[in-house]
């Protein structure tokens, strides 16, 4: 019996059912998203494909939504784009933190690096550094399929499923985010990191272009890191 | 090519680099203690980073509003010791209904 059942949210979910398992509830926040965003991307000039492909190589909302919204409200290419590599820039430290789970000649590891995004990484994370590979593509390649379905739902039936606000979906993500980083929490190094982190992203909202706050909350880790 | 189509282009093309540097860079290899002890502080840094910007970021601004309730109502499941599933259903329930009212 799982005594601790704060400690493994999941439920004892692991592998790549258990992580497609995990992430329905989020699958269907995600779709709901991808909705929103076809029709925003379809609304903003970009028509039916681009959309589409966008979601199936992009594949990162908030990347997504700063190119659409800013290249529609007429901000220029060179904007939409800085806009939405900053919000990507996380990935590299991410990418970091998954390469040792991710095996096999680099082709592969580039597709499987492809699953990688913050919900399926942070479902995938065991709280010790280490990524559950299995867990990661699982839940990754769910997100994967409701997002490009999400998007294409949103691209060619338009916004029958109303604002993903009004359903409160955007409040979903910090929450998962949170109920995992409560059960991670395990030494003090990663206690004074998450309270720098959030600390220094708070910090930086008022000052910065979005995905900054992020970027800058990652050096959090180095936190009592040089005294050990 | 128009706009939207290098956008696609040059975005999509940035976030799978992004994505892919570490693991086909240093993929499959055990980290050395040191590095693992950053990275096992680097996931609640941005965890931390991401319930923080995603409850009180509007844009450039820090605000308080609705999804600060879902936030207290994940941290109350949490509490209790409830499954993942439950804490992010009840965030998007009472955020939908402070919403509503």
């Amino acid at each position: 019996m799982n005594l601790r059942p704060w400690a493994d949210p999941k439920g004892g979910a692991s592998g790549f059912r258990g992580g497609a398992r995990a992430s329905i509830p989020l699958c269907i926040a995600v779709g709901a998203f991808g909705v929103s965003f076809g029709v925003l991307a379809r609304a903003n000039g970009f028509g039916v494909v681009a959309p589409i492909v966008m979601s199936l190589t992009t594949f990162t909302g908030a990347s997504q939504f700063a190119t659409v919204s800013i290249l529609g409200d007429g901000g220029g290419l060179g904007a939409a784009v800085v806009a939405a590599v900053l919000l990507a820039s996380r990935y590299l430290p991410i990418g970091l933190s998954v390469a040792p789970a991710l095996s096999g000649p680099a082709p592969s590891r580039f597709l499987q690096a492809q699953m990688v995004i913050d919900e399926s990484w942070a479902v995938a994370n065991r709280g010790d550094g280490t990524v559950e590979r299995g867990t990661l593509l699982g839940a990754g390649v769910a997100l994967y399929v409701s997002w490009f379905l999400g998007t294409v739902a949103g691209v060619l039936g338009g916004n029958f499923l109303g604002d993903p606000e009004d359903f409160g979906l955007d409040a979903a993500f910090p929450a998962l985010f949170f109920v995992l980083l409560a059960s991670q929490l395990k030494s003090r190094q990663q206690i004074a990191a998450a309270v720098l982190g959030g600390a220094i992203a708070l910090a930086c909202v008022p000052f910065t272009r979005a995905g900054v706050p992020i970027i800058a909350a990652a050096f959090a880790c180095f936190a009592g890191w040089w005294k050990r | 090519m128009s706009d939207a189509w290098l956008a696609v282009l040059l975005v999509g093309a940035s976030a799978m680099l992004l994505k892919a540097a570490g693991p086909v860079l240093v993929g499959g290899r055990e980290l050395p203690p040191r590095a693992l002890q950053l990275v096992s502080a680097l996931a609640p840094a941005l965890l931390a980073a991401f319930v923080v910007t995603g409850t009180f970021a509007s844009n450039r601004s820090v605000v308080l509003d609705e999804r600060a309730l879902g936030l207290a109502a994940a941290a109350a499941c949490v509490w209790a010791r409830a499954p993942l599933l439950v804490g992010v259903v009840a965030a998007a329930l009472v955020t939908a209904l402070a919403r509503a009212v």
